[in-house]
């Protein structure tokens, strides 16, 4: 094992154990759910990342499968009974289905160019919206509805644990996903399709493939999402949502993984901040508009996100050292020769 | 001698835009054919057209007597034809481990016997094997590209301009190994330097404004100096 992966691995482990003892250490409630939904919002984050960051897809109906797996969750848990086995089936359930629409969708619309691709998934989206709308009597329409989550998460931190466990087994998932052959072709058909072409693959195969891990995913965010809510509307099928997750994994370092989990822990947080803020500052009742300066200033500032600017400036640190280690290793040369 | 490639009366558009207007030719196996002919004259659109990546809208193409001109690329590549476009297409974020894997349809002992051979062919590859694609020089960059295009059984390898921009000693390297590969596959090559063309090639054919104007041995075009002043503005 070289330096650099044992870095990564005691990085990994220690966030794990600040992440675990953290609840202990802090009894705050409202850090505990803010810690949730960024876990939550991050695995939405990274299933967006494996379309955007290692594929070049940009889709804006991404949404449409974190309210697949959100609706399917609470659906079941209201219908059938709120047991732990009933939550299983309705993540599975919501991720075949999910994987399936996805399938269908990315078929139809991945042989369009990029912008008419967009185009294509924001309309798809639009009509699972409508479909979650009009389908009042499963739904409840824009209304939404309330539901009992399975008695295990009753308490909070059972949840919280639950949530960071599936975390963690979805972050090394993919990881082991995007660094497999299929990981390495679908950075090929993201840094140049054609080429990729005339190497023998058939690009549209792997594109679907990133469609459908990306789904399957997002309605896996979209189930756990549902239940620390206890409650859905169609603003889970929003165009919100996908901009979110975009814009995580654009702030955090696209193609990177570990960038869109730190976007989603800087929304997530930034969110609560400003809206808090509110309470004491009314100008802060306008906190989307700061959000939004906050997005402008992270686009132009930092193109390359959180990750990629700090592996930027890195290399950068690392170049240097070793110029001035060459400049020093020099006079000796010269010494040498004289 | 076997034809593997044939051309005949080939037509592509692009956009509005009618750039091959009936080019023909035929490549041998064993052999190095040359297209020439002056910048735009359709040369690299001739290669992006075997590869399905500009497809042909009249003529015929076929590979083994096989028409390919419906097959989209992939399926071109699949049968045999590898491709080192005019760009070198590497992938930048991908090591050159990575770019050799990509590459690899099967990772079978003859696959790592042949990347051994590119290795031998191209050592700075084994020397830059786990940097990044994009930090390579444009030598580099250009041997990755040739290497990945001869991975696999490619029965026959279209080389895009392997020159273009590159600093004569890399050229002279560059043009060694294309000599080498010759003995191992057919290619065919589009190159605008005519010295390192006239050394390499066995045939050649020459295009102008998108069609085949001449052919033939590339012996008879060394001596020929009336074509070359013509149609390259040499001699």
């Amino acid at each position: 094992m070289n330096n650099k992966m044992s870095l990564r691995y005691v990085a990994f482990f220690l966030l794990l154990a600040i992440f675990i003892i953290l609840p202990f250490a802090n009894d705050s409630r409202t850090l505990l759910i803010l810690l949730t939904q960024i876990f939550i919002f991050g695995i939405l984050a990274m299933s967006y990342d494996i379309l955007l960051g290692y594929t070049g897809i940009v889709s804006f109906g991404h949404a449409m499968f974190f309210g697949v797996g959100a609706y399917t969750t609470a659906v079941m848990l209201k219908q059938m009974d709120n047991t732990l086995l009933i939550f299983v089936l309705s993540i599975v359930i919501g991720m075949l289905l999910a994987g399936f629409i996805s399938f269908l969708v990315g078929l139809l619309t991945l042989r369009l160019k990029s912008h008419f691709f967009a185009m294509l998934t924001l309309a798809f989206s639009g009509l699972f919206l409508v479909l979650a709308e009009k389908w009042r009597t499963v739904t409840y329409g824009n209304d939404g509805f309330t539901f009992r989550a399975p008695d295990i998460f009753r308490d909070r931190m059972t949840f919280y644990f639950f949530v960071l466990a599936s975390l963690v087994i979805i972050f090394l998932a993919l990881y082991r996903f995007v660094n497999s052959p299929t990981g390495r072709i679908l950075i090929a058909v993201r840094e140049n399709e054609q080429r990729t072409k005339s190497l023998g693959y058939n690009t549209l195969h792997y594109k679907v493939i990133a469609s459908i891990v990306a789904g399957i995913v997002a309605s896996f965010a979209g189930s756990l999402y549902a239940v620390s809510l206890r409650f859905v509307n169609t603003s889970v099928m929003a165009m919100d949502i996908t901009l979110d997750a975009l814009l995580m994994t654009i702030i955090g370092g696209v193609g990177t993984l570990v960038g869109p989990l730190l976007g989603a822990a800087v929304i997530e947080y930034a969110q609560h901040a400003l809206s808090g803020l509110a309470r004491d500052y009314p100008i802060f009742e306008r906190w989307i508009i700061f959000f939004g300066i906050l997005y402008i200033l992270a686009v132009i500032f930092f193109p390359k996100g959180i990750i990629g600017t700090l592996r930027l400036l890195f290399w950068k640190w690392r170049g240097k050292l070793k110029q001035r280690k060459s400049q020093v290793a020099l006079p000796q040369e010269k010494e040498r020769f004289e | 001698m076997t034809t593997l490639l044939t051309l005949n009366e080939v037509h592509t558009h692009i956009g509005q835009y009618h750039i091959l207007q009936g080019v023909n030719f035929e490549a041998k196996e064993g052999q190095v054919t040359v297209l020439l002919g002056r910048n735009g004259a359709g040369k690299t659109t001739t290669l992006k057209t075997i590869m399905g990546l500009t497809p042909a809208t009249k003529g015929e193409i076929a590979f083994r007597s096989h028409s390919i001109k419906k097959n989209p690329t992939y399926k071109v590549a699949k049968l045999g034809i590898g491709y080192v476009p005019e760009n070198q297409g590497i992938f930048a974020d991908l090591t050159v481990e990575e770019n050799m894997k990509v590459a690899m349809r099967k990772e079978d002992s003859e696959t790592l016997e042949r990347q051994q051979y590119v290795l031998d062919l191209f050592p700075d590859l084994k020397k830059f094997w786990k940097k990044a694609g994009g930090h390579l020089s444009g030598g580099q960059k250009q041997m990755l590209s040739m290497a990945r295009a001869f991975i696999n059984d490619s029965q026959l390898i279209l080389i895009d301009e392997p020159s273009k921009g590159l600093a004569p000693i890399v050229v002279e390297k560059v043009m060694e190994a294309i000599v080498e590969m010759k003995k191992k596959t057919s290619i065919v090559l589009v190159e605008q330097n005519f010295m390192m063309a006239s050394r390499i090639g066995d045939t050649y054919t020459l295009i102008d404004d998108g069609r085949t104007v001449h052919a033939g041995d590339m012996q008879d075009l060394i001596h020929d100096e009336e074509l070359k002043r013509k149609y390259l503005g040499i001699g």
